[in-house]
């Protein structure tokens, strides 16, 4: 069994006592310590924000061409804290418990409370930065509803509160880069954790501009580098998000918890072709005033404005009345493909209607406007479609990953000095994340957790020698790294790096999508090694490794995606129950709902890397409730 | 499935910084309209590729318009034809069988180019770095309602706020100024009480890097706006320069 660390005593008093018994580095000292800090979304460029306020020496980097592109930024509604200003019930503990409860009770209870408690800080940062949050009239701040909760407890700029929240944490990192507190480093790719004596000690990355490999040393590592979604190639991630850095750093022996935990959201745009590099979705939010439907009757081929209220099927509204439109991901993605399987999907079979009739003839067109322009907007551009005068069609697709690499309490994963924040550990959603929740950790953990607990870890540690960077693992993970180019730019084969990814992309979404079961998990079993072996027999990869090599770059993502996309199967198949985004087919209650099986599997899956190709070794952390009460989710 | 078109692209290419760059000229055939820009290039690519030569090089990220790593100019417009969009989000339905369309990365000399249509556009981290934030740190903040802020200031701080860094403003202008780009960011905090505090040294010293990196003068061109995705108002170059104004007065 993993030890998560998690403090003795009452759940709300937990943070506060181990705050104070946190080690501290005094300020002199902070000097000294360096820390790496992989990734600029809200996590990464909070972390590296705060660690530089604080004193360390502090490093940043990203792949994109400035810290400011992060994914963090497409993110669209909202960012939930438990303010309770609409005086409606809200409370950290019920944003606690809402929060175990979306996440299907597969998250530890501990992290989440603390995120509930700092929650509220995260908004008077935010304003105090200078973000632009949807205000009242008499200039308070304004909330709506997301789903899973029945309060208004979601703060929002717009349809682009992800931007605005990102853009406030990349002003605070380079306001620390103009005091010299951080190094920022743009268009460089981390390819390898480097472990000595078994702890992090550094990184080698890639200079994507030149193609040169460097290292780098830190006495800390902090992974800020985001989900795994595109290993299922579409996707409403942006086309640069991968596995790699967290990948490599689990075949330097970080634990891999609970990958089979993946988020299909329900309202996105629908695949229309094959050439599709990527899925667009349209914000949760929409879900505030857009209501779910298909025609009642398969086969009914009328235009949406031409079908009546009573040939209609307002499916949500129908199952699960007290949340109505407002279920959680987990839930709608899943009604939404039971419609569409029973042959009621409209478009082509493959989506439902989101429609603003109703809410337009309410509020008026300008009011809808206001909420959400810029997805109506963005809506149109893509699809051709008017949205205010013809529902959106909307169908689920790939979007969050909740599990990532194994962390305890204070964010260190199993190997001393790695810490791993935001999207890329796996801490805090259980097996579903609920709306506006991904902004929330993010910030949580870059602001106000990690700052505390990587003080306790370097406190007790001696700072590094910078010549460490010429110790031997440096070298070889150099070496290693640069073979492996040199390998993908030697095979010169027939496909494409593209074609491969397209290929696994498939066979996940197929097998390991929406709903799995044993016989298709095993077949994906069978199929990935051998994708595996074609990739590295047959891929074609143009160029060199000493120049800007954008093909190159995918080429050593796609390679992590196809080892990685088969512990995410393995995982699946050993989680003999369904829960939040994970639905087994085997494991249904009688009204198609997930069901749990938590005599066998209330626990976390972390599984460690043995060596390419073998099969990982499982270790499991317990889930202990003592507040909530572990029972079977109920929207109805 | 929109229909599908031909179309005769002639590209710039061009290795690195220092090498001279020239176009070349591809056929894209059978481009399905309901494609986006960046996946008919996709689609070129794959066929480049195929035939053993070095694709396109071009940045993009998020492709849904908002992470503003996307843009070349088109037929001579930022971010092609469609107003308020970016390179990302333009489809090809917006171009018709036939036609030849001239891919260019952003002209300036403050953005050299990376390779093909990807540019360098750290030098507007570094206008960022000079003074785009307020210099709160993580734990200082006050109660996020203490101070109200009068909605219409608010709606006019996101406006600005919108600004996804693509650079279109400075390649559109003949002049290759980036005043719309600093202009947004110092409207969006200038605007709030938050930044009132820092908002004269916050002007002069975004002005100050803007100058020092080599961007051109505004001269009222407004093609900037014309070429912004988010379709950023030049009426915050105006409150840029009152405030610069004001900020002078105030030394």
């Amino acid at each position: 069994m993993l030890d998560p660390k998690v403090p003795s005593g009452p759940l709300k008093d937990k943070w506060t006592a181990h705050k104070f018994n946190c080690k501290l580095v005094n300020p002199a000292n902070k000097r000294k310590y360096k820390v790496l800090v992989v990734g600029t979304g809200l996590a990464g460029a909070s972390a590296a924000a705060s660690l530089a306020e604080l004193g360390y020496q502090v490093e940043s980097f990203c792949f994109q061409d400035t810290p400011r592109r992060a994914h963090s930024i497409a993110a669209q509604g909202g960012i939930n804290a438990a303010k309770n200003y609409p005086n409606d019930g809200d409370s950290i503990k019920r944003l606690f418990y809402d929060t175990i409860k979306g996440g299907d009770f597969r998250s530890r209870e501990a992290n989440v409370y603390r995120l509930a408690e700092v929650s509220n800080a995260i908004i008077d940062q935010c304003v105090a930065q200078g973000v632009p949050f949807a205000r009242e009239y008499a200039g308070y701040l304004d909330n709506r509803s997301f789903g899973g909760a029945q309060v208004s407890r979601t703060f929002y700029a717009r349809g682009q509160t992800g931007q605005q929240l990102l853009l406030g944490a990349y002003q605070a990192l380079l306001k620390e880069a103009a005091k010299k507190n951080v190094t920022v480093h743009p268009r460089t790719e981390m390819l390898d954790l480097v472990v000595i004596d078994g702890a992090a000690k550094g990184i080698v990355v890639r200079n994507l501009t030149t193609g040169r490999i460097e290292s780098h040393y830190g006495d800390a590592v902090v992974l800020a580098t985001g989900g795994y979604g595109n290993v299922f190639y579409l996707s409403t991630n942006a086309k640069g998000c991968n596995v790699t850095a967290i990948w490599r750093a689990h075949k330097k022996g970080a634990f891999f918890a609970n990958p089979c935990y993946t988020q299909i959201h329900p309202t996105c745009i629908p695949v229309h072709g094959d050439y599709q590099s990527k899925l667009t979705l349209m914000s949760e939010g929409l879900r505030n005033d857009g209501r779910v439907w298909v025609p009642k009757n398969s086969g009914d081929k009328r235009p949406p404005q031409e079908i009546p209220e009573n040939d209609r099927d307002y499916f949500l509204e129908r199952k699960y009345p007290s949340f109505g439109n407002l279920v959680p991901r987990d839930i709608a993605s899943r009604a939404a493909k039971e419609q569409c399987d029973a042959g009621r999907g409209v478009g082509g079979g493959h989506a439902v209607y989101l429609d603003f009739a109703q809410a337009i003839e309410r509020v008026g067109e300008q009011a809808i406007k206001e909420r959400y322009g810029n997805l109506f907007d963005m809506y149109q551009k893509i699809t051709d479609h008017d949205p205010y005068r013809t529902p959106m069609m909307i169908y689920p697709a790939v979007h969050y990953a909740m599990g990532g690499l194994w962390v305890d309490y204070n964010l260190m994963s199993n190997v001393p000095g790695l810490f791993v924040i935001g999207e890329a550990n796996f801490s805090d959603h259980g097996a579903n994340r609920l709306g506006a929740s991904a902004l929330m950790q993010g910030l949580a953990d870059g602001y106000f957790i990690l700052p505390y607990t990587i003080g306790d870890y370097l406190a007790k540690i001696k700072p590094a020698d910078k010549n460490i960077v010429t110790h031997a693992e440096f070298k070889r993970s150099e070496q290693e790294s640069g073979s492996q180019i040199e390998k993908l730019l030697s095979i010169r084969g027939k496909r494409t790096v593209d074609d491969f990814h397209r290929e696994l992309g498939h066979l996940l979404w197929d097998k390991c999508g929406m709903a799995r079961n044993a016989a298709g998990l095993k077949e994906a079993l069978q199929k990935i090694p051998k994708i595996r072996e074609e990739f590295w027999r047959n891929v074609t990869v143009l160029g060199s490794g000493e120049e800007f090599n954008q093909a190159l770059e995918r080429a050593g993502r796609v390679a992590d995606f196809l080892e990685f996309g088969e512990l995410l199967v393995a995982d699946a198949l050993h989680r003999e129950e369904s829960c939040g985004g994970h639905f087994r087919e085997e494991y249904q209650t009688p009204e198609g709902e997930a069901l749990r099986r938590d005599d066998a599997f209330a626990y976390v899956a972390a599984w460690q890397f043995t060596g390419a190709g073998k099969p990982e070794t499982l270790h499991k952390e317990e889930l202990k409730y003592e507040e909530a009460h572990l029972a079977q989710r109920n929207y109805k | 499935m929109g229909k599908t078109i031909n179309l005769t692209l002639k590209v710039w290419r061009q290795k690195d910084a220092q090498s001279p760059g020239k176009f070349e000229v591809y056929q894209a055939k059978g481009i399905d309209t309901d494609m986006s820009f960046l996946e008919m290039l996709d689609v070129v690519n794959e066929n480049l590729t195929k035939e053993g030569k070095d694709p396109i090089a071009f940045d993009h990220d998020c492709r849904e318009g908002i992470c503003g790593a996307c843009g070349a100019v088109v037929n001579g417009q930022a971010h092609g034809p469609q107003r308020g969009t970016t390179l990302c989000q333009l489809h090809m339905r917006n171009f018709h069988d036939g036609q030849t369309l001239v891919i260019e990365p952003w002209r300036s000399a403050v953005f050299p180019v990376v390779k093909d249509l990807a540019v360098d556009r750290c030098s507007f981290d570094r206008v960022i770095q000079a003074g785009g934030f307020i210099s709160v740190k993580t734990g200082q903040a006050p109660e996020a309602n203490a101070i109200p802020v009068p909605k219409e200031k608010a709606e006019l701080a996101m406006d600005a706020a919108q600004c996804i860094g693509c650079g279109a403003c400075v390649a559109a202008c003949p002049n290759g100024s980036a005043m719309l780009f600093v202009a947004a960011k110092v409207a969006h905090l200038n605007l709030l009480p938050q930044g009132e505090v820092e908002k004269d040294r916050r002007v002069l010293d975004m002005v100050g890097q803007m100058d020092k990196e080599g961007f051109g003068n505004c001269s009222n061109e407004y093609e900037c706006e014309a070429a912004c995705p988010k379709t950023i108002s030049v009426a915050n170059i105006a409150r840029m320069n009152k405030y610069h104004r004001n900020a002078f007065d105030h030394r």
